[in-house]
């Protein structure tokens, strides 16, 4: 690894060639702890829908994919910044911590599943189960998001530009979704509600920070009724 | 976990190369599916009535040595038949002009052991425990020529890791599926459709979403209504990928709980579980990629 390295210690930024060297070896890279002078640019070529690129990072880089990454690319990311210029597989950003995962193309399933903190962009669509149980991460979506989002999201905020499939939000906790489409359906406990200023100013400070130029006034709010917050010995399990 | 692959080439020079262009696709799924592999491959349909049954030996006494030639002698001596056969290892490619039906009862009767595989006038058929890459060169993959095929990878959950419970399966003639995921109704499937006459060869789950397919099919639905009424019965995590002889078909469950990826170009359409399977294609950096939604039917023409 050092060796590989060597060639590439005096440039700006650093370029990987996934093609030529072992991913377990460019993560391990990636994960060291950054002393003055560092690079802290990195291109990672030919990802090739690889599982697991630059997952765990802790430190403040920034790594662009240049192409289609597999699954749980930039996995647990904590203030690093990620860019994909390709489409992603299953879990990207998955239980991200904080800093930035931005997927040019698409995102397959459970994109930004459990993330704490941080901005996941996704440019294009979100397969199924995007943002499941967010737990205080932002997702912002420029296309539609598959069935089952945001389904038992506790914390955090999803503007999704498009549509959203079925059961959107079921059984939402205090995350907040704004939709700028239709749902097929909301989700069990999921309810549209009036935007206030407040819901305004996130959405168009969401969108300023994924480069998107929508009104906000386009998109609607939904969020939790908290009827499945207590037992209700009545409902008779229907809700 | 299962590995499911798909090739359509569009452009006729390809057709030489499809098996080549398949190869890196089969062994990129070989972490999804390292038990067993297979392949059905579709090329120019047989003159006239003639008849093709792809035959595997490898469950018989004599395996790899099974004695083939004999196998033609006696169906001329017993059923006054003419037939060819192409042989490659435990598998061989039969052909003649006579009702499949009647071969395939002789050869029940006579060599009850003989796999059946396929049987048709365009569809050829290997499938075998072993990784990948030993599947592929144990049967040269590599030098199938075709205009399409559809693949598998398998690491089995539902039934045993055998020869005859590997993927593709096929029902009928001309048809095959392959599966990623699982069944939860195939029995009542089953019990729905052997009364019909429709036999069983295994006990596998993925064996009756094809029979069921198939049974459709020759009932007169077209392919898509086929494929709704398998939305409409089979319940399951499935993504299901098809060949017939002008066709490749993708469905996806509700839940979209298995996954699927197609890179289309000009020259062809490529199904993948993932895309790792297709990064190798030539031309696929500039591919229009696209994940199938769930509960969609995607339908090729070849």
């Amino acid at each position: 690894m050092e060796r590989v390295m060597a060639e590439n210690l005096t440039a700006e930024r650093v370029t990987f060639d996934l093609a030529k060297i072992a991913l377990r070896d460019v993560n391990t890279y990636l994960h060291r702890q950054l002393a003055d002078g560092d690079q802290r640019h990195f291109d990672l070529l030919n990802p090739d829908g690889a599982h697991n690129i630059a997952v765990g990072l802790d430190q403040p880089v920034t790594v662009e994919i240049h192409g289609h990454a597999g699954y749980y690319a930039a996995g647990m990311n904590k203030k690093a910044s990620v860019i994909v210029h390709g489409s992603v597989g299953t879990g990207v950003a998955e239980n991200m911590m904080s800093g930035k995962v931005h997927v040019k193309g698409f995102a397959s399933n459970g994109a930004g599943a459990t993330a704490h903190g941080g901005l996941l962009v996704i440019d294009g669509d979100a397969g199924l189960r995007c943002g499941i149980s967010l737990k205080g991460g932002d997702i912002v979506v420029g296309g539609s998001v598959g069935s089952f989002s945001a389904f038992m999201a506790q914390a955090g905020r999803m503007v999704v530009c498009g549509d959203a499939g079925d059961a959107l939000g079921d059984s939402l906790y205090e995350a907040v979704i704004y939709l700028r489409g239709e749902p097929k359906s909301l989700g069990a406990d999921a309810r549209f509600e009036p935007m206030t200023d407040a819901d305004y100013a996130t959405v168009a400070e969401l969108l300023r920070a994924a480069g998107l130029d929508h009104d906000p006034k386009a998109f609607k709010r939904i969020a939790s009724a908290r009827s499945l917050y207590h037992w209700n010995a009545d409902a008779n399990q229907e809700y | 976990m299962c590995g499911i692959v798909g090739l359509l080439v569009k452009t006729p020079a390809l057709r030489q190369q499809l098996g080549e262009l398949m190869v890196p696709m089969l062994i990129g799924m070989t972490e999804r599916g390292p038990d067993s592999a297979g392949l059905a491959v579709f090329a120019d349909p047989l003159p006239g009535t003639a008849r093709k049954l792809s035959l595997y030996s490898g469950l018989t006494e004599d395996g790899a040595d099974f004695n083939w030639h004999g196998l033609t002698h006696a169906l001329k001596e017993h059923l006054s038949v003419d037939s060819q056969i192409e042989v490659k290892h435990n598998h061989a490619v039969l052909t003649f002009d006579v009702s499949p039906d009647l071969v395939k009862q002789w050869l029940h009767e006579n060599h009850p052991r003989l796999h059946v595989l396929s049987t048709g006038q365009t569809i050829d058929l290997y499938k075998d425990i072993g990784t990948p890459a030993q599947v592929a060169q144990r049967y040269d993959f590599a030098s199938l020529t075709g205009s399409h095929l559809v693949g598998h990878t398998r690491m089995a959950t539902e039934s045993a890791v055998t020869p005859d419970r590997a993927h593709p399966f096929t029902a009928g003639e001309d048809f095959c599926l392959v599966h990623n995921g699982s069944l939860s109704n195939p029995n009542s499937l089953r019990r729905m459709l052997e009364p019909r006459g429709i036999h069983f060869d295994t006990d596998n789950d993925t064996e009756a979403a094809c029979r069921f397919l198939e049974w459709r099919l020759r009932e007169g639905d077209d392919l898509e209504t086929a494929l709704q009424k398998g939305f409409e019965e089979l319940d399951g995590f499935f993504t299901f990928l098809m060949g017939t002889p002008d066709k490749l078909a993708l469905i996806r469950d509700p839940f979209a709980c298995k996954p699927a990826v197609v890179a289309e170009t000009d020259d062809y359409v490529a199904i993948a579980s993932e895309f790792r399977s297709l990064a190798h294609l030539p031309g696929v950096k500039h591919a229009t990629v696209f994940e199938p939604a769930p509960e969609e039917m995607y339908v090729w023409n070849a």
